[in-house]
């Protein structure tokens, strides 16, 4: 972690990369793919375990139910596909075939939010977090980088029960190193502050980080948290910062409603009610363009936390 | 057990069905009264199971896709031994493992938790291929409705299960004709069906659903056809064993009052 981003894998390279290593510590995982195992990098898991590797095709429903069906006899299905597919077309696969009888399935979905940039608005997912939330068991991690990424597979590979794991296209900013402590449902202080607390996650933690230097140089001394797991979201560590810094600003890579923003929200208003601002989409859906182009549009850069944060800082 | 003994056990389920039913004056029992003869053969004749050792992973297993015959399953679990005949009454009551669309985790014997219809097949395909991983040789079975096969995900599983030579598969549609809205051929066409599952790449066999010694039949075809898996298209009647329900659409979603049921089980005997 530092002022100046140093750039490491994308998350989704690390997924592949640990799936590798999981499937060779247990022969009860398996991976599944709706025919995008190059972009979502389950083709490395597919290379190496042909016959623990299943394509489905481009129908993400029956890659859902299907895993699910494998989960019930033991195995710990990977189902991998774009986030905006495997959350959007499956949900109620999701809902009825996986969550309902709380099955071992594991869904990764890649290229999530904004940052994935030319493609454009159907491939981005930026509701995936509200949906995945709203299932019932299901735990919900979006890691910021590819050391955090590989922690959180692996845990999510033990956890018996269902996840949900938001990996990203881009080379991902580092701010954790090799042996890092990341635990699922324990979020990170990854940078200490007095004066305000910034809750970010997925790419947005690198934003929150340069937005703190920049505070620093105005006297504002903000903390940084990586809540990398948004369900169950880590209580304690809100309420604790809420107390000592006395504001909170979230900053996700999704849509203000139903992501990070509104589940910190949730435990604000019941615990210890303090000044809030949100960072995210505001109600709209983004277009084609270059990443950093869209998050300046759609105001997700370390600027616009900035701007949040003095916004915020005047109600305290 | 023999052809008379399977007879008297599907009488007891579709006597079952309307009890039950009646009882808590909702559920499907013209879709349940279809299902049952094809259920009381799987379970009381073709399906290598234990009722005492539910999660035995050698088992068969049974997916009732088309969640709303539920009160068929339910019946033909409790005869198996799997729960209490005497629960059977609880369906649909609040605290009763017995859901109005059966629940996996909730009851003993349910493979899958369905009633939102079109992801049975999904689940049991998925269950047919950790089959194929492991070498075991447990069959899957799964039931949906006509009606259930407009969903879309239902050809998607068609398509991977033959993609994937799931022949330790074998899915019965209950073809009865009726949907919810009334005569399948009127809400959405699904003729020529065998034509469809054949060009799909799988093993179809047509028999009379309510045909023991052609059910039993099927599934022994279906266990000897190789390379592929096999659907059953069973034509069924809906309602079938009473009556007044028989080919009825008021009865696919809707309970016989306490004088019909007393006309139903006279009929059943």
């Amino acid at each position: 972690m530092s002022c100046k981003r140093v750039y490491g894998m994308a998350t989704r390279d690390a997924y592949g990369k640990m799936l590798v290593e999981l499937g060779r510590e247990n022969p009860a995982i398996v991976a599944l793919d709706a025919d995008l195992s190059k972009s979502t990098k389950s083709v490395l898991f597919a290379k190496e375990f042909k016959d623990r590797f299943f394509n489905m095709g481009i129908a993400e429903a029956n890659m859902v139910s299907t895993a699910a069906g494998l989960a019930s006899c033991g195995k710990i299905p990977f189902a991998s596909s774009f986030a905006s597919f495997l959350m959007c077309k499956t949900f109620d696969q999701l809902r009825m075939s996986v969550a309902n009888p709380h099955l071992n399935v594991k869904l990764v979905g890649s290229h999530g939010g904004i940052s994935i940039g030319e493609d454009g608005a159907s491939q981005m997912a930026i509701e995936d977090i509200a949906l995945a939330c709203s299932l019932p068991g299901f735990i919900v991690l979006v890691p910021a980088d590819e050391f955090s990424t590989m922690a959180l597979v692996r845990q999510a590979a033990e956890h018996a029960g269902p996840v949900y794991i938001r990996t990203g296209r881009p080379k991902a900013p580092v701010i954790y190193q090799q042996g890092s402590d990341i635990k699922i449902g324990t979020a990170n202080i990854v940078r200490e502050g007095i004066d305000v607390t910034v809750i970010a996650n997925g790419l947005m933690v690198q934003e929150a980080v340069e937005a703190a230097c920049v505070c620093s140089e105005r006297g504002i001394d903000v903390r940084v948290i990586d809540m990398h797991t948004v369900k169950p979201i880590d209580i304690n560590i809100i309420v604790q910062s809420a107390q000592t810094t006395g504001a909170i600003v979230t900053a996700e890579e999704h849509l203000l409603s139903g992501g990070l923003g509104s589940a910190v929200a949730q435990v604000v208003s019941e615990h210890c009610p303090v000044p809030m601002g949100f960072v995210g989409l505001n109600d709209t859906y983004a277009e084609s363009g270059t990443p950093d182009e869209l998050f300046r549009k759609y105001g997700l850069t370390a600027e616009h936390i900035v701007r949040k944060i003095e916004e915020v800082m005047k109600r305290k | 057990m023999d052809i008379d003994k399977l007879t008297e056990t599907a009488k007891t389920i579709r006597r079952d069905i309307i009890k039950m039913t009646t009882e808590v004056n909702s559920g499907h029992p013209g879709g349940s009264l279809s299902a049952t003869d094809i259920i009381t053969v799987l379970y009381f004749k073709a399906m290598r199971h234990d009722p005492q050792n539910p999660s035995w992973p050698d088992r068969d297993r049974f997916i009732l896709s088309k969640g709303h015959a539920a009160p068929a399953l339910y019946s033909a679990l409790a005869h198996s031994g799997y729960f209490p005949k005497e629960q059977l009454l609880t369906l649909r009551k609040f605290g009763s493992p017995l859901q109005g669309h059966p629940e996996m985790g909730k009851l003993q014997g349910v493979e899958a938790s369905t009633g939102s219809l079109g992801q049975g097949l999904s689940i049991a395909s998925g269950i047919a291929l950790a089959g194929k991983i492991d070498n075991k040789d447990y069959h899957t079975y799964v039931m949906i409705g006509d009606g259930e096969s407009e969903e879309g995900q239902i050809w998607e599983a068609a398509m991977s299960s033959a993609y994937y030579r799931l022949d330790n598969l074998t899915a019965f549609i209950d073809y009865n004709s009726i949907q919810l809205d009334g005569w399948v051929k009127d809400v959405m066409e699904l003729e020529p069906i065998v034509d469809k599952w054949k060009g799909f790449g799988w093993h179809v066999i047509e028999i009379d659903g309510h045909n023991f010694t052609q059910i039993i039949k099927a599934i022994d075809e279906a266990k000897a056809a190789k390379g592929k898996p096999t659907v059953v298209v069973a034509r069924t009647i809906k309602g079938k064993g009473v009556s007044f329900m028989e080919n009825n659409v008021e009865f696919h979603g809707m309970a016989a009052t306490r004088e019909q049921m007393e006309a139903a089980l006279k009929e059943l005997g």
